[in-house]
């Protein structure tokens, strides 16, 4: 059977010209960047040389990039390390409902010490709306964090507004940009950006590696503490191979930009349109036009995200799902509720992240398999058909407000 | 995740459907994720179950003991069907994931409503 990879936003695989960049540097050029040897001068020209790769990536100069072990430890540098360097300014932070885990759980941890965190609603399409942060601003305000595009539904948000009224009022703007690096043009000055977090494996670098952009002159405290490396900011021995890949990436991805978020685009457009079209009582989750180019988040009335996720594997096809029942915690995705889906609804969810890798003929396939599949799950359903008048709180009557 | 038993339930659920003439109808939503299970009874004048049909709105596990008690009572009496626990459908799958435990009380509670309404429906 073939495989067919749908959930290029939980991971991608490694480029191959990536992986190779990489090897190199864990065998033949195993060198500490530290050390004063040949084998560690050829180790730090590399890291030096990825730097100013990622740097040109977003439009940031080399010595504003700060290598960490991904998009997790980048938020929580930026953010703790921003809360705690600029404590004496003010104790407040704005971020949104949606946010990934690696931001909202750090904003509850520092709420714990001492910090007050306003969490921005969103609107029906995911999106951050410009005049709840002007609204949320205080004069304890120190930093207002907000993901460029969300992981669930692939909303882009207003990010360079935000960013321009943040830098109106001195107050530092960072942005998870986890899913957007690598599928969305970036440039840091134009946007506004005073933090950036990125991490390689969302764009075909290795796991465990990852880089925070800090503009030039932005307060920071570290976190981590013992050598001197990352200017002071994050000791410990760069992950070398990790960071050669993510130069290497980071290359690739500017290079292929234009062509790759056309190329999804399309894929994604061809999905959005004959899933809407041939199936019926199902929502598109997320902003119409304003998403990532290779995400389209549906929900289909009456059946279980996870039970439509063993069908597509059973047929070869790897998704995921915003559902109560994949979740592992038994709540449904914050994202989809804060969009202000009930329950049922994002129950229901289905998540297809496109890559590169990609082809028209996979998305005929999953177009071709789909709908039956969603038959046999509604054939089986109490919520749906004839009996479906029986139940309370059927979600139907939800289907026909959207 | 699933055991190969689990999955075949899965892929080919038994008794999917509904009774029109019911002799008992048990429906329970699940509080812990919001599912929802229907189990469909047939009772002949012996109290033994005849036919029985399932509704399942919910993941793989609940699908699954939804198929699995169906098959456990058909042909039962109802003194022996009323005796089939949770526990005893998750281990007919070989085992449920931990996570997924509280989906088998669906199964073996929408069984029990069931009974329990065409026992009240018998009374009047
Ligand atoms: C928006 C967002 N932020 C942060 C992360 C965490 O990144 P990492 O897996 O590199 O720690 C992810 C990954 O799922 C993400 O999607
Ligand atoms: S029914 Fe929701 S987790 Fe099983």
């Amino acid at each position: 059977m073939k495989r067919i990879y749908f959930d290029h936003s939980a991971t991608t695989p490694v480029d191959k010209e990536v992986a190779a960049a990489a090897l190199e540097y864990m065998t033949e050029k195993f060198g500490n960047a530290s050390s004063i040897h040949g084998f560690g001068r050829e180790a730090r020209k590399a890291v030096d040389e990825a730097r100013e790769k990622v740097a040109a990536l977003i439009g940031a100069t080399a010595n504003e990039i700060f290598f960490t072990s991904g998009g997790t430890e980048g938020d929580n540098l930026a953010i703790k390390g921003v809360a705690f360097a600029n404590r004496k300014k003010g104790n407040h932070i704005i971020t949104s409902a949606i946010e990934h885990h690696a931001v909202l759980h750090t904003c509850e941890y520092l709420e714990k010490h001492g910090f007050t965190v306003t969490y921005l609603p969103v609107d029906e399409y995911g999106m951050v709306r410009i005049e709840d942060v002007k609204n949320a601003i205080t004069d304890k305000t120190i930093l207002i964090t907000i993901m460029m595009a969300n992981n669930e539904v692939g909303t882009i948000q207003p990010v360079k507004e935000i960013g321009r009224l943040a830098r109106e009022k001195g107050i530092y703007f960072h942005t998870d940009a986890v899913q957007a690096v690598g599928n969305y043009p970036i440039d840091v000055q134009e946007m506004n950006i005073d933090l950036l977090a990125m991490s390689g494996h969302k764009f075909h670098a290795p796991k465990g590696i990852g880089a925070l952009y800090i503009r030039r002159g932005v307060r920071v405290e570290a976190l981590q503490h013992g050598g001197g490396h990352e200017r002071n900011l994050r000791a410990g021995t760069e992950n070398v191979p990790g960071i050669v890949g993510l130069g290497k990436a980071a290359e690739i991805a500017k290079q292929e930009m234009a062509k790759k978020v056309t190329y999804l685009g399309k894929l994604r457009d061809r999905i959005i349109s004959e899933v809407m079209a041939k199936i019926p009582h199902v929502k598109l989750n997320g902003h119409p036009v304003e998403r990532l180019p290779g995400n389209a988040n549906f929900s289909f009335l009456f059946i279980e995200g996870e039970s439509l996720l063993l069908n597509l594997d059973l047929k070869g096809i790897a998704a995921s799902s915003g559902s109560a029942c994949t979740s592992g915690s038994l709540d449904p995705s914050h994202v989809l509720l804060a969009m202000g889906l009930t329950h049922e609804v994002a129950h229901g969810s289905l998540r297809i992240t496109l890559g590169r890798g990609n082809t028209a003929e996979e998305v005929d396939y999953f177009l071709e398999v789909l709908p039956e599949i969603i038959d046999r799950l509604r054939a089986m359903s109490p919520l749906f058909g004839e009996s479906a008048n029986t139940v309370v709180n059927n979600p139907c009557s939800e289907c026909h407000m959207h | 995740m699933y055991t190969e038993k689990v999955m075949d339930h899965f892929t080919n659920p038994r008794n999917v459907g509904e009774l029109k003439d019911a002799s008992g109808i048990g429906e329970v939503g699940n509080a812990k994720c919001g599912d929802i299970m229907r189990i469909y009874l047939k009772v002949d004048d012996n109290d033994v179950i005849t036919d029985v049909k399932f509704k399942t709105f919910g993941c793989g596990a609940a699908i699954a003991t939804s198929s699995m008690v169906t098959e456990m009572v058909k042909g039962k009496k109802l003194a022996e069907a009323l005796e089939i626990s949770n526990q005893a459908v998750a281990e007919a799958l070989g085992g449920l994931p931990p996570a997924k435990m509280h989906c088998s009380n669906l199964a073996a509670d929408a069984l029990h409503h069931a009974i329990k309404d065409y026992i009240d429906k018998k009374g009047k």
